[in-house]
């Protein structure tokens, strides 16, 4: 189960696409909404994605858990579109025999979407708007007239 | 005809989600150099894809290929 998806996250779908009688563990992590970041108060986000990329590049992500775990199991999914605060924006669950590999598998999941999955994050604040530049959360590309962002 | 597909920051400043460009077959390079001259100039980091997979600057795009603009990424 590799899916964009405009509705909000169903964690428990998740899970049962993952469920092994031969699991041992299953790690499941849930990306949500912030509200304040830097002391910036987030009012909401929009998240876009190239969605048949997006789709393909987490599927890659599966590929490359089953090569360094090869009895795990993965799903993840993101959702897209305008989310408010506490929503899900990610969730991936990976089931293994073992809970080490289970942990170490569902982080490395995380760390590639960040990485390489073309999805676009755009922060809307009380005073302006910005898609977000990196992962560090250090570059915005300006849009509209919002103020500059402190570095 | 080469399509390309424009997003978040580019998207908006071009004021558009996709652009053609009118040619039979060009370098990732050149197709970078034809989106500036169209007005696509802030391309620093921005990653290219090519059919939905990326592509580096000497790979060659054809007529009918699908090439997206992919600024540094921000999901999760």
């Amino acid at each position: 189960m590799f899916e964009i998806v405009k509705e909000p996250v169903d964690v428990s779908k998740l899970i049962q696409a993952v469920a092994d009688r031969n699991a041992g563990a299953i790690v499941t992590f849930i990306g949500t909404v912030r509200e304040m970041t830097k002391g910036k108060k987030t009012l909401y986000l929009e998240y876009e994605a190239y969605e048949p990329m997006a789709r393909k590049k987490l599927e890659q992500i599966g590929a490359e858990i089953r090569q360094q775990f090869p009895e795990a199991k993965t799903a993840i999914v993101h959702r897209t579109g305008r989310l408010g605060i506490s929503d899900i924006a990610v969730a991936i669950a990976v089931s293994a025999p073992h809970r080490d590999e289970a942990y170490r598998a569902n982080r490395y999941a995380i760390e590639r979407i960040k990485e390489m999955v073309p999805i676009w994050k755009k922060e809307h604040w009380e005073n302006g708007e910005m898609w977000v530049g990196n992962q560090k959360e250090t570059v915005f590309y300006e849009s509209g007239a919002p103020e500059a962002f402190e570095r | 005809m080469i399509k390309v597909l424009l997003f978040a920051h580019l998207k908006e400043q071009a004021g558009r989600s996709e652009m053609d460009i009118n040619c039979e077959k060009m370098t990732v390079a050149e197709l970078r150099q034809a989106l500036a001259e169209k007005g696509i100039l802030q391309q620093d980091a921005v990653m290219v894809a090519v059919n939905e997979e990326f592509a580096r600057d000497e790979e060659m795009v054809h007529s009918g290929d699908t090439v997206a603009l992919i600024p540094p990424v921000s999901g999760g």
